[in-house]
Protein backbone atom coordinates (compact mmCIF):
# COMPACT_ATOMS: atom_id res chain seq x y z
CA UNK A 1 0.00 0.00 0.00
CA UNK A 2 2.73 2.41 0.92
CA UNK A 3 4.73 1.53 -2.19
CA UNK A 4 1.77 2.34 -4.40
CA UNK A 5 1.29 5.79 -2.89
CA UNK A 6 4.98 6.61 -3.53
CA UNK A 7 4.64 5.59 -7.17
CA UNK A 8 1.55 7.76 -7.51
CA UNK A 9 3.14 10.76 -5.93
CA UNK A 10 6.22 10.36 -8.15
CA UNK A 11 4.06 10.16 -11.25
CA UNK A 12 2.04 13.16 -10.16
CA UNK A 13 5.10 15.30 -9.50
CA UNK A 14 6.59 14.27 -12.87
CA UNK A 15 3.36 15.31 -14.57
CA UNK A 16 3.38 18.66 -12.75
CA UNK A 17 7.00 19.35 -13.72
CA UNK A 18 6.30 18.40 -17.34
CA UNK A 19 3.21 20.56 -17.58
CA UNK A 20 5.02 23.50 -16.02
CA UNK A 21 8.00 23.29 -18.35
CA UNK A 22 5.72 22.87 -21.36
CA UNK A 23 3.82 25.97 -20.35
CA UNK A 24 7.06 27.92 -19.94
CA UNK A 25 8.34 26.71 -23.30
CA UNK A 26 5.13 27.65 -25.05
CA UNK A 27 5.25 31.08 -23.48
CA UNK A 28 8.84 31.64 -24.59
CA UNK A 29 8.37 30.49 -28.19
CA UNK A 30 5.04 32.18 -28.75
CA UNK A 31 5.79 35.41 -26.94
CA UNK A 32 6.75 37.44 -30.00
CA UNK A 33 3.97 36.16 -32.19
CA UNK A 34 1.37 36.39 -29.42
CA UNK A 35 2.30 39.99 -28.86
CA UNK A 36 1.78 40.74 -32.49
CA UNK A 37 -1.45 38.74 -32.71
CA UNK A 38 -2.93 41.66 -30.76
CA UNK A 39 -2.39 43.74 -33.88
CA UNK A 40 -5.34 45.83 -34.95
CA UNK A 41 -6.13 47.83 -38.04
CA UNK A 42 -8.24 50.98 -38.12
CA UNK A 43 -9.91 52.00 -41.34
CA UNK A 44 -12.51 54.70 -40.82
CA UNK A 45 -15.02 53.19 -38.40
CA UNK A 46 -13.79 49.64 -39.01
CA UNK A 47 -11.47 47.88 -36.57
CA UNK A 48 -9.73 44.76 -37.82
CA UNK A 49 -8.25 42.04 -35.58
CA UNK A 50 -5.34 39.80 -36.50
CA UNK A 51 -6.99 36.82 -34.79
CA UNK A 52 -10.02 37.21 -37.06
CA UNK A 53 -7.80 37.75 -40.08
CA UNK A 54 -5.81 34.54 -39.60
CA UNK A 55 -8.44 32.06 -40.93
CA UNK A 56 -9.15 34.38 -43.86
CA UNK A 57 -5.44 34.59 -44.65
CA UNK A 58 -5.15 30.81 -44.53
CA UNK A 59 -8.12 30.53 -46.88
CA UNK A 60 -7.30 33.22 -49.45
CA UNK A 61 -3.69 34.47 -49.22
CA UNK A 62 -1.50 31.60 -48.05
CA UNK A 63 -1.10 30.05 -51.52
CA UNK A 64 1.03 32.92 -52.77
CA UNK A 65 2.14 34.86 -49.68
CA UNK A 66 2.99 31.67 -47.72
CA UNK A 67 2.26 30.46 -44.18
CA UNK A 68 4.80 32.82 -42.60
CA UNK A 69 4.02 35.75 -44.89
CA UNK A 70 7.41 35.79 -46.59
CA UNK A 71 5.96 35.68 -50.10
CA UNK A 72 7.16 32.11 -50.60
CA UNK A 73 3.82 30.33 -50.88
CA UNK A 74 3.61 27.23 -53.04
CA UNK A 75 2.40 29.24 -56.05
CA UNK A 76 5.13 31.85 -55.73
CA UNK A 77 7.60 30.03 -57.98
CA UNK A 78 5.22 30.39 -60.95
CA UNK A 79 4.48 34.06 -60.39
CA UNK A 80 6.13 37.20 -61.71
CA UNK A 81 6.12 39.82 -60.24
CA UNK A 82 6.65 37.85 -57.02
CA UNK A 83 4.16 37.97 -54.13
CA UNK A 84 4.97 40.54 -51.46
CA UNK A 85 7.11 39.50 -48.49
CA UNK A 86 5.12 40.90 -45.56
CA UNK A 87 7.87 40.25 -43.00
CA UNK A 88 9.89 43.21 -44.38
CA UNK A 89 7.11 45.75 -43.96
CA UNK A 90 7.98 47.42 -47.30
CA UNK A 91 5.03 48.28 -49.58
CA UNK A 92 4.64 49.81 -53.02
CA UNK A 93 1.31 51.59 -52.64
CA UNK A 94 1.58 54.20 -49.90
CA UNK A 95 0.23 57.65 -49.22
CA UNK A 96 3.27 58.12 -46.92
CA UNK A 97 6.87 59.20 -47.76
CA UNK A 98 9.43 56.75 -49.15
CA UNK A 99 11.01 54.63 -46.40
CA UNK A 100 7.99 54.85 -44.07
CA UNK A 101 5.18 52.43 -43.30
CA UNK A 102 1.91 52.72 -45.22
CA UNK A 103 -1.32 53.61 -43.42
CA UNK A 104 -3.97 50.95 -42.75
CA UNK A 105 -6.11 52.63 -45.41
CA UNK A 106 -3.33 52.20 -47.99
CA UNK A 107 -3.17 48.45 -47.36
CA UNK A 108 -6.96 48.20 -47.25
CA UNK A 109 -7.22 49.91 -50.64
CA UNK A 110 -4.63 47.55 -52.11
CA UNK A 111 -6.75 44.50 -51.15
CA UNK A 112 -9.83 46.00 -52.79
CA UNK A 113 -7.99 47.29 -55.83
CA UNK A 114 -5.59 44.47 -56.59
CA UNK A 115 -2.29 45.19 -58.32
CA UNK A 116 -2.45 45.65 -62.06
CA UNK A 117 0.03 43.63 -64.17
CA UNK A 118 0.48 41.13 -61.33
CA UNK A 119 -1.35 38.08 -59.98
CA UNK A 120 -2.89 40.02 -57.11
CA UNK A 121 -6.63 40.24 -57.90
CA UNK A 122 -9.26 42.66 -56.61
CA UNK A 123 -10.75 40.91 -53.59
CA UNK A 124 -14.39 41.74 -54.27
CA UNK A 125 -15.79 38.68 -52.42
CA UNK A 126 -14.32 39.84 -49.11
CA UNK A 127 -16.47 42.06 -46.93
CA UNK A 128 -15.13 45.36 -45.59
CA UNK A 129 -14.71 43.75 -42.17
CA UNK A 130 -12.84 40.77 -43.70
CA UNK A 131 -10.43 43.15 -45.42
CA UNK A 132 -9.83 45.08 -42.21
CA UNK A 133 -9.15 41.83 -40.31
CA UNK A 134 -6.76 40.69 -43.05
CA UNK A 135 -4.84 43.97 -42.83
CA UNK A 136 -4.34 43.43 -39.09
CA UNK A 137 -3.04 39.91 -39.76
CA UNK A 138 -0.77 41.05 -42.62
CA UNK A 139 0.69 43.72 -40.31
CA UNK A 140 1.44 41.13 -37.61
CA UNK A 141 4.05 39.49 -39.88
CA UNK A 142 6.47 42.43 -39.69
CA UNK A 143 8.03 43.71 -36.46
CA UNK A 144 8.08 47.17 -38.07
CA UNK A 145 4.37 47.65 -37.45
CA UNK A 146 4.86 47.01 -33.74
CA UNK A 147 7.75 49.49 -33.47
CA UNK A 148 7.02 52.29 -35.96
CA UNK A 149 4.15 54.53 -36.92
CA UNK A 150 3.13 55.16 -40.54
CA UNK A 151 4.64 58.24 -42.17
CA UNK A 152 2.68 61.47 -42.51
CA UNK A 153 0.10 61.24 -45.28
CA UNK A 154 0.86 63.17 -48.48
CA UNK A 155 -1.41 66.19 -48.76
CA UNK A 156 -2.87 66.49 -52.26
CA UNK A 157 -4.42 69.88 -53.10
CA UNK A 158 -7.59 69.90 -55.22
CA UNK A 159 -7.02 69.25 -58.89
CA UNK A 160 -6.89 72.44 -60.98
CA UNK A 161 -8.81 72.64 -64.27
CA UNK A 162 -7.13 71.13 -67.33
CA UNK A 163 -5.65 73.82 -69.57
CA UNK A 164 -3.36 73.89 -72.59
CA UNK A 165 -0.67 75.59 -70.51
CA UNK A 166 -0.79 72.85 -67.88
CA UNK A 167 -0.49 70.01 -70.39
CA UNK A 168 2.47 71.78 -72.00
CA UNK A 169 4.06 72.50 -68.62
CA UNK A 170 3.52 68.85 -67.70
CA UNK A 171 5.56 67.78 -70.69
CA UNK A 172 8.36 70.05 -69.49
CA UNK A 173 8.25 68.36 -66.06
CA UNK A 174 8.29 64.97 -67.80
CA UNK A 175 11.41 66.06 -69.70
CA UNK A 176 13.19 67.78 -66.85
CA UNK A 177 12.67 65.09 -64.20
CA UNK A 178 13.57 62.51 -66.85
CA UNK A 179 10.58 60.20 -66.46
CA UNK A 180 11.38 59.21 -70.04
CA UNK A 181 14.70 57.58 -69.04
CA UNK A 182 12.64 54.54 -68.04
CA UNK A 183 9.08 55.17 -69.23
CA UNK A 184 10.17 56.30 -72.73
CA UNK A 185 9.51 59.57 -74.56
CA UNK A 186 5.98 58.42 -75.50
CA UNK A 187 5.36 56.52 -72.25
CA UNK A 188 5.73 53.11 -73.86
CA UNK A 189 8.15 51.82 -71.20
CA UNK A 190 11.04 51.82 -73.69
CA UNK A 191 13.39 54.48 -72.30
CA UNK A 192 17.18 53.98 -72.43
CA UNK A 193 17.30 52.55 -68.87
CA UNK A 194 14.10 50.46 -69.13
CA UNK A 195 15.67 47.09 -69.83
CA UNK A 196 18.32 47.36 -67.11
CA UNK A 197 15.93 47.83 -64.18
CA UNK A 198 15.91 45.50 -61.18
CA UNK A 199 13.95 45.68 -57.93
CA UNK A 200 15.45 45.63 -54.42
CA UNK A 201 15.65 41.84 -54.53
CA UNK A 202 17.65 41.93 -57.78
CA UNK A 203 14.80 40.67 -59.92
CA UNK A 204 14.18 42.25 -63.34
CA UNK A 205 11.27 44.68 -63.32
CA UNK A 206 9.47 46.61 -66.07
CA UNK A 207 8.50 50.27 -65.92
CA UNK A 208 4.81 51.12 -66.39
CA UNK A 209 3.63 51.39 -69.98
CA UNK A 210 1.14 54.27 -70.19
CA UNK A 211 -0.42 52.79 -73.34
CA UNK A 212 -1.31 49.55 -71.52
CA UNK A 213 -4.61 50.51 -69.99
CA UNK A 214 -6.46 52.75 -67.62
CA UNK A 215 -5.28 51.27 -64.32
CA UNK A 216 -2.03 52.19 -62.63
CA UNK A 217 -0.21 50.09 -60.02
CA UNK A 218 -1.85 51.96 -57.15
CA UNK A 219 -5.20 53.12 -58.50
CA UNK A 220 -6.74 54.74 -61.55
CA UNK A 221 -7.73 58.29 -60.60
CA UNK A 222 -5.76 61.49 -61.14
CA UNK A 223 -5.11 61.65 -57.39
CA UNK A 224 -3.76 58.09 -57.44
CA UNK A 225 -1.38 59.01 -60.26
CA UNK A 226 -0.25 62.12 -58.34
CA UNK A 227 0.37 60.01 -55.23
CA UNK A 228 2.30 57.29 -57.09
CA UNK A 229 5.09 59.50 -58.36
CA UNK A 230 5.19 61.75 -55.30
CA UNK A 231 5.65 58.91 -52.77
CA UNK A 232 7.40 56.46 -55.10
CA UNK A 233 6.91 52.70 -55.14
CA UNK A 234 9.24 51.35 -52.42
CA UNK A 235 11.34 48.26 -53.29
CA UNK A 236 11.12 49.17 -56.99
CA UNK A 237 13.24 51.57 -59.10
CA UNK A 238 10.41 54.15 -59.02
CA UNK A 239 11.67 56.94 -56.74
CA UNK A 240 9.79 59.58 -54.79
CA UNK A 241 9.57 63.03 -56.42
CA UNK A 242 8.02 64.72 -53.39
CA UNK A 243 11.21 66.65 -52.53
CA UNK A 244 11.54 68.26 -55.93
CA UNK A 245 8.08 68.80 -57.41
CA UNK A 246 5.72 71.53 -56.25
CA UNK A 247 2.03 70.59 -56.13
CA UNK A 248 1.29 72.64 -59.28
CA UNK A 249 4.11 70.92 -61.16
CA UNK A 250 2.85 67.54 -59.98
CA UNK A 251 -0.64 68.31 -61.30
CA UNK A 252 0.89 69.48 -64.61
CA UNK A 253 2.68 66.14 -64.88
CA UNK A 254 -0.53 64.22 -64.12
CA UNK A 255 -2.21 66.03 -67.01
CA UNK A 256 0.60 65.31 -69.44
CA UNK A 257 0.67 61.61 -68.44
CA UNK A 258 -3.08 61.44 -69.11
CA UNK A 259 -2.42 62.53 -72.69
CA UNK A 260 -0.24 59.42 -73.18
CA UNK A 261 -2.98 56.95 -72.24
CA UNK A 262 -5.01 54.84 -74.68
CA UNK A 263 -8.44 56.21 -73.82
CA UNK A 264 -9.82 59.54 -74.99
CA UNK A 265 -9.07 62.07 -72.30
CA UNK A 266 -9.50 65.86 -72.37
CA UNK A 267 -5.72 66.03 -71.98
CA UNK A 268 -5.25 63.91 -75.08
CA UNK A 269 -7.56 66.17 -77.08
CA UNK A 270 -5.55 69.19 -75.94
CA UNK A 271 -2.25 67.52 -76.84
CA UNK A 272 -3.64 66.75 -80.29
CA UNK A 273 -4.91 70.30 -80.74
CA UNK A 274 -1.54 71.71 -79.69
CA UNK A 275 0.24 69.26 -81.97
CA UNK A 276 2.40 68.25 -78.98
CA UNK A 277 5.31 66.11 -80.19
CA UNK A 278 7.15 63.61 -77.98
CA UNK A 279 10.07 65.23 -76.20
CA UNK A 280 13.51 65.16 -77.75
CA UNK A 281 15.81 63.38 -75.29
CA UNK A 282 18.89 64.99 -76.84
CA UNK A 283 17.60 68.39 -75.78
CA UNK A 284 17.42 67.15 -72.20
CA UNK A 285 20.94 68.32 -71.38
CA UNK A 286 19.96 71.97 -71.72
CA UNK A 287 19.70 73.76 -68.40
CA UNK A 288 16.18 74.41 -67.23
CA UNK A 289 14.91 77.96 -67.60
CA UNK A 290 13.62 79.13 -64.27
CA UNK B 1 7.77 47.50 3.08
CA UNK B 2 6.98 50.46 0.81
CA UNK B 3 9.06 52.80 2.95
CA UNK B 4 12.14 50.69 2.20
CA UNK B 5 11.63 50.91 -1.56
CA UNK B 6 11.42 54.68 -1.75
CA UNK B 7 14.87 55.60 -0.35
CA UNK B 8 16.36 52.71 -2.32
CA UNK B 9 14.88 54.06 -5.54
CA UNK B 10 16.16 57.58 -4.82
CA UNK B 11 19.60 56.19 -4.06
CA UNK B 12 19.61 54.21 -7.30
CA UNK B 13 18.66 57.28 -9.33
CA UNK B 14 21.40 59.29 -7.63
CA UNK B 15 23.99 56.62 -8.37
CA UNK B 16 22.96 56.54 -12.05
CA UNK B 17 23.16 60.33 -12.32
CA UNK B 18 26.55 60.39 -10.58
CA UNK B 19 27.90 57.69 -12.89
CA UNK B 20 26.58 59.60 -15.89
CA UNK B 21 28.29 62.80 -14.78
CA UNK B 22 31.49 60.93 -14.05
CA UNK B 23 31.61 59.35 -17.50
CA UNK B 24 30.90 62.59 -19.39
CA UNK B 25 33.47 64.34 -17.24
CA UNK B 26 36.02 61.73 -18.13
CA UNK B 27 35.27 62.15 -21.80
CA UNK B 28 35.85 65.89 -21.69
CA UNK B 29 39.08 65.57 -19.73
CA UNK B 30 40.46 63.00 -22.18
CA UNK B 31 41.63 65.73 -24.57
CA UNK B 32 44.90 63.95 -25.14
CA UNK B 33 43.25 61.34 -27.27
CA UNK B 34 45.12 58.89 -29.44
CA UNK B 35 45.14 58.13 -33.10
CA UNK B 36 45.38 55.06 -35.30
CA UNK B 37 47.03 55.32 -38.70
CA UNK B 38 48.16 52.75 -41.23
CA UNK B 39 47.94 51.59 -44.78
CA UNK B 40 46.12 48.93 -46.76
CA UNK B 41 47.80 46.75 -49.36
CA UNK B 42 46.52 44.29 -51.91
CA UNK B 43 48.69 41.20 -52.38
CA UNK B 44 48.57 39.72 -55.87
CA UNK B 45 47.16 41.06 -59.11
CA UNK B 46 44.10 43.24 -58.93
CA UNK B 47 41.25 42.05 -61.17
CA UNK B 48 40.61 43.95 -64.39
CA UNK B 49 38.10 46.74 -63.94
CA UNK B 50 35.81 46.93 -66.95
CA UNK B 51 35.35 50.32 -68.65
CA UNK B 52 31.83 51.69 -68.20
CA UNK B 53 29.72 52.29 -71.29
CA UNK B 54 27.83 55.49 -70.56
CA UNK B 55 26.62 55.97 -74.14
CA UNK B 56 22.98 55.43 -73.14
CA UNK B 57 23.09 58.81 -71.41
CA UNK B 58 25.11 61.38 -73.39
CA UNK B 59 24.95 63.82 -70.45
CA UNK B 60 27.10 61.30 -68.57
CA UNK B 61 29.50 60.23 -71.32
CA UNK B 62 30.12 63.85 -72.39
CA UNK B 63 31.66 64.57 -69.00
CA UNK B 64 34.48 62.09 -69.49
CA UNK B 65 37.19 62.36 -72.14
CA UNK B 66 38.64 58.95 -71.22
CA UNK B 67 36.55 55.92 -70.24
CA UNK B 68 35.68 55.53 -66.56
CA UNK B 69 36.19 52.14 -64.98
CA UNK B 70 34.26 50.16 -62.39
CA UNK B 71 35.43 50.74 -58.82
CA UNK B 72 34.98 47.34 -57.16
CA UNK B 73 38.75 47.20 -56.62
CA UNK B 74 40.73 50.46 -56.79
CA UNK B 75 44.49 50.07 -56.39
CA UNK B 76 47.18 52.74 -56.42
CA UNK B 77 50.89 52.36 -57.07
CA UNK B 78 52.64 49.53 -55.22
CA UNK B 79 49.40 47.64 -54.60
CA UNK B 80 47.86 50.15 -52.21
CA UNK B 81 44.14 49.48 -51.83
CA UNK B 82 41.59 52.30 -51.69
CA UNK B 83 38.02 52.35 -50.39
CA UNK B 84 38.70 50.21 -47.31
CA UNK B 85 36.81 51.35 -44.23
CA UNK B 86 38.62 50.83 -40.91
CA UNK B 87 36.63 51.11 -37.70
CA UNK B 88 36.68 50.00 -34.06
CA UNK B 89 34.51 46.93 -33.75
CA UNK B 90 35.22 46.09 -30.09
CA UNK B 91 36.36 47.79 -26.92
CA UNK B 92 35.17 51.34 -27.53
CA UNK B 93 33.85 53.05 -24.36
CA UNK B 94 30.20 54.04 -24.65
CA UNK B 95 30.93 57.76 -24.48
CA UNK B 96 33.31 57.61 -27.47
CA UNK B 97 30.87 55.42 -29.41
CA UNK B 98 28.06 57.90 -28.82
CA UNK B 99 30.06 60.93 -30.01
CA UNK B 100 28.92 61.97 -33.50
CA UNK B 101 31.06 64.22 -35.72
CA UNK B 102 29.30 67.52 -36.44
CA UNK B 103 30.66 67.75 -40.00
CA UNK B 104 28.30 66.19 -42.55
CA UNK B 105 29.46 63.49 -44.95
CA UNK B 106 29.06 64.55 -48.56
CA UNK B 107 27.77 62.04 -51.08
CA UNK B 108 28.06 63.58 -54.52
CA UNK B 109 26.69 62.33 -57.83
CA UNK B 110 29.22 63.68 -60.31
CA UNK B 111 30.04 62.48 -63.82
CA UNK B 112 27.39 59.82 -63.24
CA UNK B 113 29.59 58.23 -60.57
CA UNK B 114 29.37 58.33 -56.81
CA UNK B 115 31.98 60.50 -55.12
CA UNK B 116 33.09 58.93 -52.93
CA UNK B 117 32.42 55.39 -54.08
CA UNK B 118 32.62 54.21 -50.46
CA UNK B 119 31.78 56.54 -47.59
CA UNK B 120 32.27 55.88 -43.89
CA UNK B 121 29.90 57.59 -41.50
CA UNK B 122 28.80 57.59 -37.91
CA UNK B 123 25.34 56.51 -36.77
CA UNK B 124 23.30 59.72 -36.76
CA UNK B 125 25.94 61.72 -38.66
CA UNK B 126 24.46 64.11 -41.20
CA UNK B 127 24.67 62.78 -44.74
CA UNK B 128 24.42 65.41 -47.47
CA UNK B 129 23.31 64.04 -50.85
CA UNK B 130 24.32 66.24 -53.79
CA UNK B 131 23.58 66.03 -57.50
CA UNK B 132 26.25 67.91 -59.48
CA UNK B 133 25.20 66.37 -62.80
CA UNK B 134 23.08 67.93 -65.56
CA UNK B 135 20.84 64.88 -65.38
CA UNK B 136 18.34 63.25 -63.03
CA UNK B 137 19.58 60.64 -60.57
CA UNK B 138 17.57 58.53 -58.23
CA UNK B 139 19.38 57.73 -55.03
CA UNK B 140 18.37 54.35 -53.70
CA UNK B 141 20.14 52.95 -50.61
CA UNK B 142 19.16 49.38 -49.77
CA UNK B 143 19.90 48.45 -46.13
CA UNK B 144 19.44 44.85 -45.03
CA UNK B 145 15.73 44.43 -44.23
CA UNK B 146 15.01 43.66 -40.60
CA UNK B 147 18.01 45.69 -39.41
CA UNK B 148 17.74 49.08 -37.81
CA UNK B 149 17.88 51.01 -41.08
CA UNK B 150 15.05 51.48 -43.55
CA UNK B 151 15.68 51.90 -47.27
CA UNK B 152 14.24 54.68 -49.40
CA UNK B 153 14.36 55.86 -53.00
CA UNK B 154 14.39 59.53 -53.95
CA UNK B 155 14.64 61.31 -57.26
CA UNK B 156 17.10 64.19 -57.53
CA UNK B 157 16.62 66.00 -60.87
CA UNK B 158 19.30 68.30 -62.30
CA UNK B 159 19.65 71.54 -60.40
CA UNK B 160 17.73 70.35 -57.34
CA UNK B 161 19.19 71.33 -53.97
CA UNK B 162 21.12 68.83 -51.83
CA UNK B 163 19.20 67.12 -49.05
CA UNK B 164 20.44 65.79 -45.74
CA UNK B 165 19.53 62.58 -43.98
CA UNK B 166 21.21 60.10 -41.61
CA UNK B 167 21.21 56.43 -40.63
CA UNK B 168 19.81 55.10 -37.37
CA UNK B 169 21.88 51.95 -36.85
CA UNK B 170 25.30 50.46 -37.52
CA UNK B 171 25.48 48.64 -40.84
CA UNK B 172 28.49 47.43 -42.82
CA UNK B 173 27.65 48.12 -45.54
CA UNK B 174 24.57 49.67 -47.17
CA UNK B 175 24.64 49.28 -50.97
CA UNK B 176 23.47 52.36 -52.89
CA UNK B 177 22.39 52.40 -56.50
CA UNK B 178 20.90 54.64 -59.16
CA UNK B 179 18.33 52.73 -61.19
CA UNK B 180 18.49 55.21 -64.08
CA UNK B 181 22.26 54.66 -64.49
CA UNK B 182 22.74 50.98 -63.70
CA UNK B 183 26.53 51.22 -63.45
CA UNK B 184 26.29 53.63 -60.52
CA UNK B 185 26.74 51.82 -57.26
CA UNK B 186 28.49 52.53 -54.01
CA UNK B 187 28.46 51.75 -50.31
CA UNK B 188 27.68 53.63 -47.13
CA UNK B 189 29.47 52.12 -44.14
CA UNK B 190 27.67 53.12 -40.95
CA UNK B 191 29.62 52.58 -37.72
CA UNK B 192 29.80 53.88 -34.17
CA UNK B 193 32.88 55.82 -33.15
CA UNK B 194 36.01 56.81 -35.08
CA UNK B 195 36.53 55.43 -38.59
CA UNK B 196 38.83 55.98 -41.53
CA UNK B 197 38.57 55.28 -45.26
CA UNK B 198 41.71 54.42 -47.20
CA UNK B 199 42.62 56.70 -50.11
CA UNK B 200 44.42 55.88 -53.38
CA UNK B 201 47.73 55.59 -51.49
CA UNK B 202 46.10 53.05 -49.17
CA UNK B 203 46.51 55.17 -46.06
CA UNK B 204 43.84 55.78 -43.46
CA UNK B 205 43.61 57.49 -40.12
CA UNK B 206 41.24 57.20 -37.15
CA UNK B 207 41.22 60.36 -35.06
CA UNK B 208 40.01 61.03 -31.51
CA UNK B 209 40.50 57.47 -30.29
CA UNK B 210 40.58 57.37 -26.47
CA UNK B 211 43.56 55.41 -25.07
CA UNK B 212 42.76 51.72 -24.68
CA UNK B 213 42.85 48.31 -26.30
CA UNK B 214 40.61 47.69 -29.29
CA UNK B 215 39.75 45.35 -32.11
CA UNK B 216 39.98 47.08 -35.46
CA UNK B 217 37.99 45.85 -38.44
CA UNK B 218 38.85 46.66 -42.04
CA UNK B 219 36.08 46.20 -44.62
CA UNK B 220 36.38 46.06 -48.38
CA UNK B 221 33.45 45.54 -50.74
CA UNK B 222 35.17 42.79 -52.73
CA UNK B 223 37.58 41.24 -50.21
CA UNK B 224 35.43 41.20 -47.08
CA UNK B 225 36.64 41.95 -43.56
CA UNK B 226 39.83 41.55 -41.53
CA UNK B 227 40.43 42.26 -37.86
CA UNK B 228 43.46 43.19 -35.78
CA UNK B 229 44.08 44.12 -32.16
CA UNK B 230 45.55 47.49 -31.35
CA UNK B 231 46.54 49.37 -28.20
CA UNK B 232 46.26 53.12 -28.33
CA UNK B 233 48.17 55.44 -25.99
CA UNK B 234 47.65 59.16 -25.71
CA UNK B 235 49.81 61.43 -27.86
CA UNK B 236 51.45 58.71 -29.93
CA UNK B 237 49.69 57.36 -33.04
CA UNK B 238 49.39 53.59 -33.19
CA UNK B 239 50.14 52.01 -36.56
CA UNK B 240 48.17 49.12 -38.01
CA UNK B 241 48.54 47.78 -41.54
CA UNK B 242 46.16 45.44 -43.30
CA UNK B 243 46.91 43.23 -46.31
CA UNK B 244 44.11 41.78 -48.42
CA UNK B 245 44.77 38.90 -50.80
CA UNK B 246 43.53 39.15 -54.39
CA UNK B 247 41.31 36.18 -55.15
Amino acid sequence: MRKRSITWSLLLSAAVVFAFSAACWAQVTQYDEEQRMNMESHIGKLTGHATAGEPLYRRFCIGCHGPIGDGEGENAQWIDPKPRNFTLGIFKCRSTPTGTLPTDEDLYDTIGRGLVNSNMPRWFPLSDQDRADLIAYVKHFSPRFAKEKPGSVLQIPPEPPVTEERVKAGQEVFRHTECWKCHGVTGRANGPSADTLTDDFNRPIKPFNFHDGTRFKCGETDRDLYRIFMTGLDSTPMPSFADNLKPEEAWDLVMYLRSLQPMNTPEKAIAKKLGLKPINPNAAAQPQTK
Amino acid sequence: MKTVYKPAAILAVLVVVALGLLSTGRHVSAASEGKVTGSIKLEGTAPHMRAIDMSKDPTCSKQHSTPVHLENVVVGSGGSLANVVVYISQGLPASAAAAVPSKPIEWDQKGCMYQPHVAGMDVGQQLKVINSDPTTHNIHPMPQPGGGNIGWNKSQPQGSPPFTTSWKAEEVAIPVKCNIHPWMHGYMVVVKGPYGVSDESGSFSLDNVPPGSYTLTAWHETYGTQTQKVTVTAGKPATVNFTFKAK
